[in-house]
């Protein structure tokens, strides 16, 4: 698939439960629009977050992942956060190791009473992951047999 | 309690579990974006490889009809599993939780996924929404076959209560607990309780007096036998979680032993020391260095000022020493760090007036006559600076006009775009008092009335019969600069009289700026120390606005009155109240359910290499020297699961969020995109 317009590309965003997730809330009550092209999961927490989570998404077919978490200074677990912003500054340098635009990882801070802020965030992401155009990486062809056989099988042994 | 990953099945092997997939329509709100029908033969049919062996949609998954059907299910087809494709965990996890209990299914294999706040509400295209609500339910799928069944975990409730704030509400809250037999320790940072109230003359709409109310409430609250009184002090830090917080609390040195002390007052008669009294009096009058804020201050003791003291300052005086009756000034007297454990938290901690002089078009600070309405409070208190005589800033001239300015900071966009809730009440009072106390003509310069609780609209008409004066109007300025003869000597007030669509410039002598309420100062550090947040105007969030108006997100801390906004007295006991009551509850029951998300460190995985150990800030992960290994402390544990991420040897596993769960997870929302690629190319 060529860069084009209908490119609609695929987000995978993690939320902290007592921040970020119910931003998410507070946004749907308002009713606030903002792109369906993300798909939340929920964590306790940013610092939750292991860094095989973003390999896990943009290997399995996301073309971005947004990370959310409290502002700083504001972390529910005191200051779980500030892991989460060093492990996403090393996840970056990481994904520009392996060839990969950086920019495909964002992280933002979003507290329980920002909905429209975080609604106008994902936005502005999946813009610019749709500018950098599909990640496919690896080339997925579905899920067929060749390639999840030997990946599961890996996994049970 | 440590959690075996459960093996993924292969593919044509029979799936492990027997899911049951649910889609809520919630009436029309998800129905009407999302393809309910179309979702559940999607999970039906799709899905069937993971286990799901019933799909399902409703109308109301979340009314009793939908959880029997839950219920019946479970135990006909032997479920399993359950996802519930309907509104936000924290909101209905709960319910759905309980449906699969009494159906004989451990709560926590039932996940409930948001296809309400995170789709059906905020996206318009229906196919696009269809989709995600697929993928949502394929991440739930994927992600509850790797739930294992947990206990909550049962955590005793400490009996007494930290009530923060000795404002009304504080005094409420602490009050009813006292009275049902509970410690409580209430911390006050002034050196007396009362709060804004004490501040006051009088109470709308009846007209009461605040103190011939207020003052009963807080002799009892310093006298009852359950309250500890902690005036002069500070709440500096707070640990531990619902039922068991220990807060650590700083009592600032008073320099007077309450042992001793008889409250006599001769040491304030005897001080030389003046100084403008800027909290209680809003500046409108002087205290000694050695003071009690008013005469009925609960606690009686005084407290010495120690940044205006003499003795402090230059070592000399020591006339309250020298005078005591009962040697009860002690200057050698040091803060006290006390640490008291208590299962529940009341905060209490009130509002700050808006400061005028932001306004600058409005005059106050340089135009001697424009009042605050926290000084024009205490301008008609009859304890007050002038004994409840109106006059103006000289100090003895009656005021013949004035203007009473509505909104000041508040339904303004360049400061606050709330209402704050009390200033046309309080407005209608202080123009009651001026027309009864001086006869003086009185304006009120208004946006819109707003008088909706109980016999408040009654005392607007009152108002209205005396003969005030009311311009539908924001004022534009109050100026002295006068242009007529007839405006020398009076402050002006320039405003657009909407109703009769002119402007309109009125002399006045006084003016009053009824100032919006505004979040404390330092609210965003108390909501840190307590772990709550703030709303973007910086007022604390309750856990609903509607149905949960005292509670907050964090378990085992309330907040009363207005602490979470702008509110009137009969509002903010009745949050006291609530909060009370609330507490209360929680003791009754002596023990509180949590959520069993916890860490736990595989002994023999670990490496102790300790790089998790630095990472908890609750200080949970203790490292055995003698065996190399680190190990969690579960009742320390706050479930965070920083640890579980860092652990390079993969020996930590956190319950609820496995590494299982969260990566089978994000397999699932994507399994839609998966395999739509070939369809696209």
């Amino acid at each position: 698939m060529l860069k084009n317009e209908t490119f609609e590309p695929v987000i995978i965003g993690f939320t902290c439960n007592w921040c970020s997730y119910r931003a998410a809330d507070l946004a749907g009550t308002a009713r606030v629009k903002y792109s369906p092209n993300v798909r939340l999961i929920r964590l306790m927490c940013s610092g939750r977050l292991d860094p095989t989570f973003v390999m896990k998404a943009l290997a399995g077919g996301a073309d971005g992942v947004l990370i959310t978490g409290c502002h700083p200074g504001e972390c529910h677990y005191l200051e779980q956060n500030y892991k989460a912003l060093r492990r996403y500054l090393l996840l970056r340098r990481t994904l520009g190791g392996l060839g990969l635009e950086p920019q495909r990882l964002k992280l933002i801070w979003a507290s329980a009473a920002e909905g429209v802020r975080l609604a106008h965030e994902i936005d502005r992401f999946v813009e610019e992951v749709r500018a950098l155009g599909p990640l496919h990486w690896p080339q997925w062809n579905g899920r067929s047999a060749e390639l999840a056989e030997p990946e599961k099988a890996e996994v049970t042994a | 309690m440590t959690t075996q990953p459960i093996p993924l099945h292969l593919p044509g092997e029979e799936p492990k579990e027997r899911v049951g997939v649910y889609v809520c329509h919630c009436g029309s709100n998800i129905a009407g974006t999302v393809d309910v029908a179309e979702v559940r033969d999607w999970a039906g049919r799709r899905l069937e490889d993971s286990g799901v062996v019933v799909s399902r949609d409703y109308k109301f998954m979340c009314s009793s009809l939908g959880q029997e059907l839950i219920e019946k299910d479970i135990q006909e087809l032997g479920l399993t599993r359950v996802v519930v494709a309907a509104c936000s965990p924290h909101l209905h996890e709960g319910t759905f939780r309980g449906a699969c209990k009494r159906a004989g299914l451990n709560p926590y294999l039932c996940e409930l996924v948001s296809i309400r706040e995170q789709v059906s509400w905020v996206h318009t295209d229906k196919v696009a929404a269809t989709d995600k609500a697929k993928a949502v339910v394929s991440g739930g799928v994927e992600r509850v076959i790797r739930n294992t069944p947990l206990e909550p975990l049962r955590v005793p409730i400490h009996p007494a209560t930290l009530v923060v704030g000795g404002g009304i509400a504080g005094i409420q809250a602490a009050l009813e607990i006292a009275q049902a037999g509970f410690p409580v320790y209430l911390v006050e940072r002034e050196p007396s309780i009362g709060g804004h109230m004490a501040q006051f003359d009088k109470t709308f709409p009846t007209l009461d007096c605040a103190a011939c109310i207020l003052t009963p409430r807080m002799v009892e609250a310093g006298s009852h036998p359950n309250i500890t009184l902690l005036t002069w002090s500070e709440v500096v830090d707070v640990k531990g979680y619902v039922g068991n917080f220990i807060v650590t609390i700083n009592k600032k040195a008073r320099h007077v032993n309450t042992e001793l002390c008889t409250g006599c007052g001769i040491c304030q008669e005897k001080c030389p020391k003046k100084v403008i009294d800027e909290v209680y009096e809003a500046g409108l009058g002087y205290r000694k260095a050695v003071y009690t804020p008013f005469p009925q201050a609960v606690p009686k003791y005084p407290v010495i000022d120690v940044p205006n003291c003499l003795y402090f300052q230059k070592g000399t005086c020591r006339a309250c020493e020298k005078l005591c009756p009962t040697n009860a000034i002690d200057f050698s007297q040091k803060d006290e760090r006390l640490t008291v454990e208590v299962g529940n938290i009341i905060l209490a901690t009130g509002y700050d007036l808006f400061d005028p002089r932001r306004i600058t078009q409005y005059g106050y600070g340089r135009l001697a006559n424009v009042f605050t309405s926290l000084e024009f409070e205490r301008l008609t208190n009859a304890a007050g600076p002038t004994n409840g005589e109106i006059v103006l800033r000289d100090g003895k001239t009656t005021p013949s006009a004035v203007g009473i300015i509505h909104c000041v900071g508040s339904r303004d966009r360049n400061y606050n775009n709330y209402c704050s809730a009390i200033c046309c009440m309080q407005s209608l009072k202080f123009a009651h008092l001026v027309k009864e106390r001086t006869g003086a003509t009185v304006y009120n310069f208004y946006i819109d009335m707003r008088t909706p609780a109980k016999a408040y609209d009654e005392f607007y008409q009152r108002v209205l019969e005396e003969g005030t004066l009311f311009v539908r109007g924001r004022v534009a300025e109050v100026t002295d600069a006068a242009r007529l003869p007839s405006e020398a000597g009076k402050l002006i007030i320039q405003v657009e009289d909407t109703l009769a669509g002119k402007q309109r410039r009125i002399p006045v002598d006084m003016v009053i700026l009824s100032a919006g309420l505004e979040p404390r100062r330092d609210a965003k550090q108390t909501a840190q120390m307590f772990g709550l947040s703030c709303s973007a105007d910086g007022w604390m969030i309750e856990k609903h606005p509607k149905l949960d108006p005292v509670a907050t997100m964090t378990e085992g801390i309330f907040a009363a009155g207005c602490v979470t906004g702008p509110k009137d007295i009969p509002a903010t006991v009745v949050q006291g109240a609530a909060a009370a009551a609330r507490v209360l509850g929680m003791i009754q029951k002596r023990e509180i359910e949590l959520e069993p998300i916890k860490a736990s460190i595989n002994q023999t995985m670990c490496s102790g290499c300790r790089i998790c150990n630095n990472l908890c800030p609750f200080n949970a992960i203790l490292f055995h020297e003698d065996r190399q290994v680190s190990e969690i402390n579960p009742a320390l544990c706050q479930g965070c699961g920083t640890c579980v991420a860092a652990c390079p040897a993969g020996a930590i596993s956190g319950t609820g969020f496995s590494n299982e769960q969260i990566l089978s997870q994000i397999e699932g929302l994507l399994m839609l995109n998966v395999e739509k690629v070939p369809a696209l190319a």
